[in-house]
């Protein structure tokens, strides 16, 4: 592994120590450090060309700046254009106070000012002068990092270019010799690198920086041309000269090797989180909310960082159509408070035109933020306007070293996209940035019955079940709201078409509970009835019974006095009288 | 700035002429031959030209860096015309005489 870059000053003295790997000196400027696999050649110096404005003097000053302060590596600064004063003051806005590095003894600074008018060639000469004055200022201060800006200057100082480039020759040598790690700058040239052809001196590294408009908007681009005896990266990466100096964006020399976390955050509204699992998002993914205008994205952004902030995370939102103040008025709206979050710090929206930098410059401007604020989630509104002008196909690439970097922070990162109008759009404005993502959602204006409605799908969430339904997705003055859409009669329905719907199936339902009811009313009177008549025969029955008992008993008795009147007459013999008894008991017998 | 060294020889002749007094300082490096060469021939050319009237100071650069930050100086030799004004730096080991003589308006063009 001879050749694997290295990072950072502890492994580069490892490298030394180890004598397999050029020994590096980390610039500590943002990117720059991980695209060269550690810094600039420690000991060698690096060409750094480009055009006017290019930036080349911010490099090489923040070289200086980075080296005192952070890498104990003081540094002498040679400037043949500007004056001591004015770098001083232009790098002011970049917070490097060279005023202070210098009274530290950190810095130092030495303007070569050469007056061609004043300058007569008289004889033989050599540049001795120049080399005395850069050894005395790096002995001054036992400096470690030499900047030459730019020495192009001597050129048009100097009339005889023969014995220039001799010296500059012996220049480079002599800055070797003496171990520094050098930067020079050049101008870029027509044809070449730079206009006097400074590279053929400087064979170490080569970077070259470009400050290209396409469509109105500029973007900054670092590439490394050349670097001897190490890998680097070789794609142009954009770069940016912000508040806190200059940062490079390389997050596609990263590989995937990012962690995954098991952690789920919601996503602020609970029929949603119930279509993940009942939990909601995987911690460090990646959502893609798509749809038309007024499908409702900035509305689930704003329930999702708000969900955040509730949780006590950072949030972050890059919106690019709307001011802050006014997302914060509309999300009222919808019963979402985004004030008191900013209000207590935990919420930042930065909201900008896209026309504002390149999309490049906006994904570093957000890059920077990010790493600033440390957010727990992070939302952008909508990633389809950063493309604004730009080439689709330039989009997809920078997005991904966004979405690596969100992934490598485990911040769960929101975009939404916009998609025309008209069916077959769906898979239009996604940039060719779907496949990156881990969870998309689809928002649809279902337009039916007169009237439009918002509906909300799930079109894949990597490493979860989801549900695979269409909900009616409903914002209230109370929030946001899914609502299962009614699905049945082999349709689906939803707004009022559904109300109407589930009216119908109330009145239908509710007929149906009153017949039952009447049904079992009516069967119940006719038990009744029936059991009516039931006790009125037991009572008959039992009349007709005891009627029979009373005739059984009387009979009985009739029979006994028989017996005994038939025996007294029986005695006396005389037959009339018997006749006329008998007589008498038969006829009170009938009346009965 | 530190303070500047004793002038090492040629102390100027102070007279009451109208012509102008001339302050010279040529810058060298210690023994290479274009510095010997350019102390000889502005030694020359002062007395020649200058006779009475002049301020040379030789001064060698690496005995005194730090003057060359000063002095903006890049190149060795270098002969710096203080006064009369307009200043003026002259390059090399001086042995262009017309050159010199003209830079210094010693002669009509």
């Amino acid at each position: 592994m001879e050749s694997e870059p290295v990072e950072g000053m502890k492994n580069v003295k490892t490298a030394v120590a180890r004598g397999s790997v050029l020994p590096k000196s980390p610039t500590g400027i943002q990117g720059l450090d991980q695209i060269t696999g550690g810094g600039l050649p420690t000991g060698r110096p690096t060409l750094v060309c480009g055009s006017a404005g290019a930036g080349k003097t911010m490099l090489a000053i923040e070289f200086l700046v980075r080296g005192a302060t952070e890498f104990g590596e003081p540094g002498v600064f040679m400037m043949f254009e500007e004056n001591a004063a004015e770098l001083t003051a232009n790098v002011r806005s970049l917070g490097f106070d060279l005023d202070t590095l210098v009274a530290e003894n950190k810095l130092r600074l030495d303007h070569v000012h050469i007056e061609r008018s004043e300058i007569e060639e008289t004889g033989d000469y050599d540049l001795e002068g120049l080399f005395i004055r850069i050894g005395y200022a790096i002995d001054s201060i036992g400096a470690k990092r030499v900047v030459l800006d730019t020495l192009e200057a001597l050129f048009s100082g100097l009339p005889n270019h023969a014995i220039l480039r001799a010296e500059l020759r012996r220049l480079f040598r002599w800055l070797k010799d003496r171990g520094v790690t050098a930067i020079i700058t050049g101008e870029r040239g027509e044809h070449s690198l730079t206009r006097y052809g400074l590279e053929e001196y400087v064979a170490d590294c080569v970077i070259v920086l470009d400050h290209r408009v396409v469509g109105q908007v500029s973007t900054r681009r670092l590439r490394v041309m050349k670097y001897r005896g190490s890998a680097h990266g070789t794609n142009e990466y954009p770069f940016l000269i912000g508040t806190s100096g200059i940062s490079v964006l390389p997050i596609t020399s990263i590989s995937l090797d990012h962690g995954a976390s098991n952690e789920r955050v919601s996503s602020g509204i609970a029929r949603l989180d119930e279509m993940f699992e009942k939990k909601g998002y995987y911690r460090g993914s990646s959502v893609l909310v798509t749809g038309t205008p007024g499908t409702g994205k900035t509305s689930l952004c704003a329930a999702f960082v708000d969900a955040a902030c509730q949780r006590g995370e950072r949030a972050l939102w890059f919106v690019f159509e709307e001011s802050a103040s006014q997302l914060v008025r509309n999300m009222r709206s919808i019963g979402i408070d985004l004030q008191r979050w900013i209000d207590d710090g935990s919420l930042e929206i930065h909201a900008s035109r896209p026309t504002l930098h390149g999309m490049e410059q906006h994904l570093l401007a957000m890059h920077d933020a990010i790493l600033r604020a440390q957010p727990g989630v992070v939302a952008v509104d909508p990633i389809s306007n950063l493309a604004f002008e730009a080439n689709t196909a330039d989009v997809k690439p920078v997005l991904m070293r966004l979405i690596d970097f969100l992934k490598q922070q485990q911040i769960t990162g929101l975009f939404t996209s916009l998609t025309q109008g008209g069916t077959p759009a769906i898979e239009d404005s996604q940039l060719g940035v779907s496949s990156l993502m881990d969870t998309w959602l689809l928002l649809r204006n279902l337009e039916y019955n007169g009237e439009r409605n918002r509906t909300l799908y799930v079109l894949k969430s990597r490493g979860m079940s989801h549900s695979n339904q269409v909900r009616e997705f409903v914002m209230r003055d109370t929030g946001l709201d899914l609502i299962e859409a009614y699905a049945g009669n082999d349709r689906v329905l939803t707004g009022t078409a559904r109300l109407v719907q589930e009216a119908q199936e109330r009145v239908a339902t509710q007929q149906r509970r009153l017949e039952h009811e009447r049904r079992l009313r009516a069967l119940t009177v006719k038990r009744k009835a029936l059991e009516a008549q039931i006790a009125a025969l037991q009572l008959e029955a039992e009349a007709t019974g005891a009627e029979a008992d009373s005739a059984v008993s009387q009979e009985a008795s009739h029979a006994a006095a028989e017996k005994h009147d038939t025996r007294g007459f029986a005695g006396r013999r005389g037959g009339a009288a018997r006749t006329t008894v008998s007589a008498i008991r038969t006829s009170a017998r009938r009346k009965q | 700035m530190d303070r500047k060294p004793k002038p090492t020889s040629e102390d100027a002749a102070l007279g009451t002429t109208e012509q102008p007094q001339y302050e010279l300082r040529l810058y060298v490096i210690s023994s290479t031959p274009q510095s010997m060469r350019a102390v000889a021939n502005i030694r020359r050319i002062c007395e020649d030209h200058l006779a009475g009237r002049y301020a040379l100071e030789v001064i060698d650069l690496a005995q005194h860096p730090y003057l060359a930050e000063g002095e903006q100086i890049i190149a060795a030799p270098t002969l710096v015309k203080k006064l009369p004004l307009p200043l003026r730096r002259f390059i090399g080991d001086l042995s262009k005489t017309d050159r010199v003589l003209l830079g210094l308006d010693l002669r009509e063009a």
